[in-house]
């Protein structure tokens, strides 16, 4: 806001006259809804978070400074490596799965002429399903009985019955198996706008010198689209960290805290603890591993995406 | 850096952009222009044959994908609780019953949380719309001196990861600072924070430079006030982009689910996503699967409806992501 009222202020009479009928006045009416709301809900929630961290605040007894005990304790937290290690776990998984499938699915959408649009819709559908719709019916399709629905088409084949999101081996795989169901349709479409931009050229002289289908895909399209497969790869890594309403409706973090990220401690400790400075201790040191990992992802692959 | 001339691309439907329009139009010009593969190969054996293949299978793949569940949501919908606990993947139900339709909307109340989920949405559109043309429009079109200021302000929230904020949110919606009143338990709690979202802003700010500036200055030594520009210029100019804009923001405020059930703990006021998993746990599953299907309806219809400017969008909006 200083800065705002410094302009007018800080001139003489005559040049604020000028400035008001120049229309400095109506910038500042113009800015004031874009202004006042990310100083409400973007700019204060971030500063007030990192104040939040270093102070006791449970909403009934009046905020005190603790220094460093909220990090402290959240860091020793006996629950924090297994959050840990399920949160990379959820994210290795979901780039295994859904890394390849979207990007396979663009390249072939592009090369069909006239029915391309169609895999388009049909592959996009599963993106506007609101999650929570969609992740009640899988919990359906995953019922462990075997007249679960995956159960018995798996049963077709003698395979199963697999006790799915009831067992701690499965349902982490099981619950990226449907968050990638839920995505692959999206990251497709933006590979596909992205593969919109490619010169036909380029393929022609790869073809002249005797480069195969698949070498064109491979040293053609891949490289001319790097860019953005790898800010959609990082993309994907800052949401998988932060993935909440799967494991938290599909298992609640069971079973045996087989499936509890992070943001479902954080979640714990605010709203079922209510230890505010606890879980904003956590938010911003996960906050901060995210920014570095960008970070340290800008400069590993800074070489590769400007050659 | 590669990223920003798709964006460039999708955003120039302004007549003026038209370098990008046209290598986009010689493509749906002419259909039979090649792609990775020529039209040698096309003839060849292997890929003559095999390539329908692979679009058979791989349409099938996502017709299960995409169709397969919502299908079964609907037979489900309309089977008895027996039908679907005994034999999930019966193609025919023993009996169809029309009346969970009914049941789901009287019993489970989805009539009262889809009007939830509505006035959710377009508030959400609202103040969106209302808080990014307006911001958009100085910081591209009035530019004052201080507006690179804002401009990266803004800027730099796209890069903070959202999960640091969730928690302070939560407290700022319980005691406003300043003003010191609780939007808990009002839609206000829901439609402002939507508004203050950098992607946005950044999107449209990116359209409005697009704009030529003679025009702007021509509406000017005409007289117009800066009002009567943003009003009579800027925004009838700006159709296809606060189109997309509104459809991201209200397909996004229908798939929320963490910061309504946060904010609003009344299940009177919850949109459908808060009330269904509550709701879950109490009703036999005939009527859920009806509730689950009559939540999806309307965005799956909005979107079929509205496809092109959907997958537009989302195209889109991978491009501007850093």
């Amino acid at each position: 806001m200083a800065v705002l009222t410094r302009t007018p202020a800080s001139q003489s009479g005559r040049s604020l006259s000028t400035w008001f009928r120049s229309g400095g006045l109506s910038s500042i009416v113009f800015a004031l809804p874009l202004v006042l709301t990310f100083l409400y809900f973007s700019w204060g929630p971030i500063v007030r978070g990192l104040v939040l961290s270093f102070q006791k605040n449970n909403l009934v007894t009046t905020p005190e400074w603790v220094g460093w005990s909220n990090f402290s304790y959240v860091l020793t937290d006996p629950q924090l490596p297994q959050a840990t290690q399920n949160t990379l776990y959820f994210a290795l998984l979901a780039l295994i799965f859904g890394f390849p499938v979207p990007l396979f699915l663009a390249v072939f959408i592009s090369e069909l002429r006239s029915t391309g649009w169609l895999y388009n819709v049909l592959s996009y559908l599963p993106a506007v399903v609101p999650p929570v719709v969609a992740i009640l019916l899988w919990k359906i399709f995953y019922d462990p009985g075997t007249s679960g629905l995956f159960n018995s088409v798996l049963g077709w084949f003698g395979i199963g019955p697999f006790a799915w999101l009831n067992s701690p081996d499965l349902a982490m795989p099981a619950i990226v198996l449907e968050a990638t169901w839920a995505g692959a349709g999206a990251t497709a479409i933006i590979y596909l706008a992205a593969l919109t931009g490619v010169r036909n050229e380029l393929y022609e002289a790869a073809e002249l010198d005797g480069a195969g289908i698949w070498r064109r895909v491979w040293h053609v399209t891949i490289p001319q689209i790097r860019g953005i497969i790898l800010i959609m790869m990082l993309l994907q890594l800052i949401g998988t960290f932060q993935v909440f309403t799967e494991p938290f409706l599909f298992t609640g973090g069971g079973p045996d805290n087989a499936t509890t990220t992070i943001l479902l401690l954080i979640y714990r400790y605010a709203f079922i603890n209510g230890d505010f400075g606890a879980a904003t201790a956590l938010s911003v040191l996960l906050a901060l591993v995210l920014c570095v990992l960008s970070v340290v992802y800008h400069f590993l692959t800074r070489r590769w995406s400007t050659t | 850096m590669t990223s920003l001339p798709i964006i460039e691309e999708q955003v120039a439907t302004t007549p003026e952009e038209a370098a990008p329009a046209t290598t986009r139009k010689r493509r749906t010009a002419e259909p039979q222009e090649r792609g990775i593969i020529s039209h040698a190969d096309r003839r060849r054996p292997l890929v003559q044959y095999g390539l329908p293949v692979i679009e058979v299978l791989l349409f099938i793949g996502v017709v299960v994908a995409g169709v397969g569940p919502l299908l079964w949501l609907l037979k489900s919908g309309l089977s008895t609780s027996q039908d679907i606990l005994r034999g999930p993947m019966q193609l025919w139900p023993s009996g169809i019953q029309w009346q969970n339709i009914p049941n789901a909307w009287n019993q489970v109340q989805i009539g009262s949380y889809l009007g939830n989920t509505a006035i959710i949405a377009i508030g959400s559109l609202i103040s969106t719309l209302f808080v990014c043309t307006t911001g958009a429009f100085v910081l591209s079109v009035l530019r004052p001196k201080w507006g690179p200021v804002i401009t990266g302000a803004v800027l730099a929230t796209l890069f903070l990861p959202g999960v640091i904020s969730l928690v302070p949110l939560y407290l700022t919606i319980l005691k406003m600072p300043v003003l010191g009143f609780n939007l808990q338990n009002t839609f206000w709690a829901v439609w402002l924070p939507q508004a203050a979202g950098a992607f946005n802003i950044l999107v449209m700010k990116r359209y409005f430079d697009a704009i030529p500036r003679e025009l702007i200055e021509a509406a000017r030594i005409d007289g117009a006030s800066n009002l009567r520009l943003f009003t009579a210029l800027i925004l009838p100019m700006s159709k296809p982009i606060i189109g997309v804009v509104a459809l991201l923001t209200v397909i996004g405020s229908w798939k929320d689910y963490l910061w309504p059930l946060l904010v609003l703990p009344d299940p009177k006021m919850q949109p459908i996503s808060v009330a269904l998993p509550r709701v879950a746990q109490t009703t036999e599953i005939s009527l859920q699967m009806s509730a689950l299907f009559l939540a999806v309806l309307i965005p799956v219809v909005l979107f079929l409806v509205f496809q092109k400017q959907f997958l537009r969008g989302v195209g889109m909006s991978g491009g501007i992501k850093e």
